[in-house]
């Protein structure tokens, strides 16, 4: 056995040590399933094969949907569960990555107290990767679905921005469109005026009712008022928070008198503070970044964070996770369950513990 | 021995081996129609690999040919990093195609990726599945869609006749080949204003990891020096 999974299947002993049941889901997952969630980047990153009698498979990317997935079917709950092995990502811009890699997971799916499973999850993430001169990078995607969903505007255009919080180049030309900063493009502002005509026959799956919707929500786009730039400076200065947790969470407050509505996500942090702390977690040193996670996996919608190797850049995380509620929703059925959860890399935590 | 590969048949060959002539080398099948063997003259230690365009990338980067003719495109979506593994000697002037997405004219809505994107979100919560788009270009597409920030959508397969998967309801938009448009106008397709996701012409390539020794480089050197002049 090598030294990387020797020390996988430690860590999950030492997880099952801390109350966690042991789960081993499938490697080869429905493919149907991932892609749902996650579109065509999910093929981009992993990898898809196929046969005849049960149609598209992928070689388990994470073990997160399919322990969500296996929790939501038959868990009772609370639970906490731990799983070691392999994932696939395919690597098509950078050879030097490991295109299989093992993986330790900790997730817990408990409704009692969110701040104290993330501080739990935390706490023992950090406490397996101890001794590696670590820096913890959080953040909260919550916080930023707050600000979205408490803009003055249309839900139109919150739901359009919320749909792109994972794509922060899309997000920033969404804001910039709302707020008159970029012009309405030609080819809309003829559509709008009348001039978009055509005699073509309509083709395909797309019906006229549809394409009438569509015109008709940009015309209710056009008559919304731009975003106001006060609006926007305080998501700007939102966006910018960098610091470590106690002054984050200080700059975070003062944003809450022109953002009321990230009060109650802020507040959660200021629990999760509290929780770390009562952890044993250094909280005063701990470093918070609203924009942390917003271009990892989609799923996370709450506490996010990573576990960095100090002076290695080239690496990726050596453990990292966040709370995926939403998740839970999606893949239950009309059950939901709040739930945290992280993975650890032993490989690069015995690559590291082996560097002189 | 110098290895280059050229398509083996129709216009690509033909325009290629026009292209050579006019450069003072001549390239010729040989034998029957069906057999692929192939001459050269006008220059000494280059052989003829007569192969389908789709093959030359996969040649290139196995270093089994030495230099190829083949589309920009072919290039880029088969092999990855491809500035690593092939080299562009020569843009040959024919063979342009542009890889564009299209979408059915009766969109009046729809102009723009942002468009798309939007019609991708209404379509899915409307059909409760993605917005298909057809096409073979796979990585080039998702690529370009990635860095457009368009989401909701899923890529379906289709190896020919890919203009046809609308009217046919397998696909909602397609992404293909175009050089003239014409099937896209006789499909009643229109092309997106920000659509062009690759423009690709003939090219010939020089692969950066087949083995070459000393009287190939001298063969190569010449060759290429040829090329340049005209």
């Amino acid at each position: 056995m090598t030294q990387a999974r020797q020390r996988a299947y430690a860590l999950r002993d030492h997880f099952v040590a801390q109350g966690a049941q042991a789960v081993e889901p499938p490697i080869l997952q429905p493919a149907d399933l991932l892609l749902d969630l996650y579109g065509e980047d999910i093929r981009a990153r992993a990898y898809v094969t196929t046969d005849a009698l049960r149609g598209e498979q992928m070689l388990r990317p994470d073990f997160t949907v399919p322990v969500v997935q296996m929790h939501m079917d038959t868990g009772a709950e609370p639970a906490r569960y731990t799983y070691a092995g392999e994932v696939f990502r395919r690597q098509e811009d950078d050879p030097d990555r490991a295109n299989e890699y093992l993986q330790v997971g900790y997730e817990v799916f408990d409704r009692t107290d969110p701040a104290a499973a993330d501080a739990e999850v935390f706490a023992l993430i950090t406490d397996a990767t101890q001794g590696l001169n670590l820096r913890a990078a959080t953040g909260d995607i919550g916080i930023l679905m707050a600000a979205v969903d408490g803009l003055d505007t249309s839900d139109r255009r919150k739901a359009a921005l919320r749909r792109h919080i994972w794509r922060p180049r899309r997000f920033r030309a969404l804001l910039d469109r709302f707020s008159g900063r970029s012009p309405v493009p030609e080819t809309r502002a003829a559509l709008l005026a009348g001039n978009a005509k055509t005699d073509a026959p309509l083709t395909g799956l797309r019906s006229q009712s549809e394409i009438d919707a569509r015109i008709n929500a940009l015309h209710e786009d056009a008559a919304e008022p731009p975003l106001s730039k006060a609006q926007m400076d305080c998501l700007d200065a939102l966006l910018n928070v960098r610091e470590t947790l106690p002054f984050a969470l200080a700059q975070m407050h003062d944003l809450c008198v022109d953002l009321p509505a990230i009060r109650a996500a802020v507040k959660r942090v200021d629990a999760r503070a509290e929780a770390l702390s009562a952890r044993g977690i250094d909280v005063d040193a701990l470093g918070f970044e609203a924009s942390f996670g917003r271009t990892s996996m989609e799923y996370y919608d709450g506490f996010v964070f990573g576990l960095y190797a100090e002076g290695r850049p080239d690496l990726p995380p050596v453990a990292s996770g966040g709370r995926y509620d939403a998740l839970t929703r999606r893949l239950g059925a009309g059950q939901e369950i709040p739930a945290v959860g992280a993975v650890i890399r032993p490989g690069l935590l015995v690559e590291l513990e082996g560097a002189p | 021995m110098i290895k280059l590969g050229v398509p083996s048949k129709g216009r690509l060959m033909e325009k290629t081996f026009q292209w050579f002539d006019k450069r003072g080398i001549t390239l010729t099948r040989t034998g029957s129609d069906r057999e692929y063997a192939g001459a050269v003259e006008g220059i000494d230690g280059v052989s003829l690999v007569l192969l389908s365009a789709g093959e030359v990338p996969r040649e290139l980067a196995a270093g089994r040919i030495h230099l190829g003719v083949t589309g920009t495109d072919l290039i880029h979506e088969k092999l990855p990093l491809w500035e690593q593994q092939v080299e562009p000697m020569a843009e040959m002037g024919f063979g342009h195609a542009d890889l564009i997405i299209a979408v059915p004219q009766a969109w009046t809505d729809v102009d723009l990726t942002d468009d798309l994107d939007a019609a991708a979100a209404a379509f899915r919560a409307a059909h409760g599945f993605r917005l298909r788009i057809a096409t073979k270009y796979h990585r080039l597409v998702r690529d370009f869609l990635r860095d457009a920030g368009v989401a909701d959508y899923a890529l379906v397969d289709s190896q020919g006749a890919t203009e046809g998967t609308v009217a046919n309801e397998t696909a909602e938009a397609i992404a293909d080949i175009t050089s003239s448009g014409e099937t896209l106008r006789a499909n009643h397709l229109k092309i997106l204003s920000d659509g062009l996701i690759l423009a690709s012409q003939a090219t010939l390539w020089r692969s950066r990891v087949a083995d070459v020794s000393e009287d190939d480089r001298a063969t190569l050197g010449h060759l290429l020096a040829r090329l340049d002049a005209s």
